[in-house]
């Protein structure tokens, strides 16, 4: 996926926020990252080291917290998390279950000074 | 000694594009206008279907086209001169449309008196499927020459999609494509996909298409009306 330009908009909003709060430093950011948001975690820290430069999250620390996926059958209502790609449930067999989370890429809160 | 505090955001990332998408859809909604979001790989004959369709439709529906490309505008050349005004939008290393995009292509092109926005998207089974553009419905094109596991190598693109339709299939005997391992393979990533089969080329199919294109605008404007009683 496009861990820049989301980094970018996280950056965006989290200045956004920072300065509405008259803050000097953001200290850190914490982010929720969706199992099957086809983010890469790894990748989101490195854009996140490249753009901070010059910005009030220059020396901020970026947290990630993982959300697990998952799914709800449409046929017996059960709840489950997907073993892979295809969000089979494990009672029924019905493929395609419906995702209840792991799809988010969220920025959850902040520490600024 | 600076005053520490923790702000509480809980805000979606992909925000930004997804209000401006949520904005398209409202203004392509009241105008009436439905819009199908074309997606697949390189080659799997989005254009080729665009020719066959505006062909159709000449006269009986108003359309117009919004087609992204990293470069060149051979598509909208080839679309041109159909009947429907359209629009290239060149995104230079963009793998994808996204919802900013199609903001200024529509705002460029305008949808006034449209019945049928066709938004063709950048062929790329990955990226564009993250991307909300403020379409009405998604169609995910699978060609007969790209096999039949393309939808489980590439859920996420196929389980965002209302309409998988399997194209060329005027060719799928020379390619020996297999329809059952085909459907197997939708279904199994995308069991609620409406799946049609289509060849641009012979035309064979393309009346299923069709209606379901007629369905689509007709639900629509049948929503939009009792949105406006309720207005």
């Amino acid at each position: 996926m496009h861990e820049m330009s989301l980094m970018q908009s996280a950056l965006d909003v989290a200045l956004d926020h920072a300065s509405g709060a008259g803050a000097t430093r953001i200290v850190s950011i914490t982010l929720r990252v969706g199992e099957i948001s086809s983010v890469v975690p790894e990748a989101l820290a490195f854009a996140f080291e490249c753009m901070r430069e010059d910005t009030l999250a220059s020396g901020a620390t970026l947290h990630i917290e993982p959300v697990a996926a998952r799914c709800r059958c449409r046929a017996c209502a059960t709840e489950f998390h997907p073993p892979g790609a295809v969000f089979e449930c494990p009672d029924c067999g019905r493929p395609g279950g419906e995702v209840v989370s792991g799809r988010e890429i969220e920025l959850s809160r902040m520490e600024i000074e | 000694m600076p005053e520490h505090r923790v702000l509480e955001i809980r805000e979606p990332v992909l925000g930004r594009n997804d209000e401006i998408a949520a904005g398209v859809r409202a203004d392509l909604e009241r105008a009436g206008v439905f819009a199908l979001n074309l997606l697949s790989s390189p080659g799997a004959g989005k254009t080729a279907l665009l020719e066959a369709t505006l062909t159709a439709i000449a006269g009986r529906l108003r359309a117009a086209v919004i087609v992204g490309d990293l470069q060149t505008d051979n598509d909208a050349r080839r679309l041109a001169g159909r009947g429907a005004p359209t629009l290239q939008v060149v995104t230079g290393d963009i793998c994808h449309l996204d919802a900013s995009m199609v903001r200024r292509a529509i705002d460029q092109l305008g949808a006034e008196g449209i019945d049928l926005l066709f938004l063709e998207n950048v062929g790329n089974l990955v990226c564009p499927a993250a991307f909300d553009i403020g379409e009405g419905r998604r169609v995910a094109l699978l060609s007969v020459t790209e096999g039949e596991d393309k939808p489980r190598k590439y859920p996420t693109l196929f389980r965002t999609a209302d309409l998988v339709l399997i194209t060329k299939t005027d060719i799928a005997q020379h390619v020996d494509f297999d329809i059952g391992i085909a459907m197997a393979s939708i279904m199994a990533v995308a069991p609620e996909a409406t799946v049609l089969q289509v060849s641009s080329r012979t035309g064979v199919g393309m009346d299923a298409w069709l209606a379901w294109l007629d369905t689509q605008i007709t639900e629509l404007r049948t929503r939009e009306t009792g949105n406006g009683a309720e207005r």
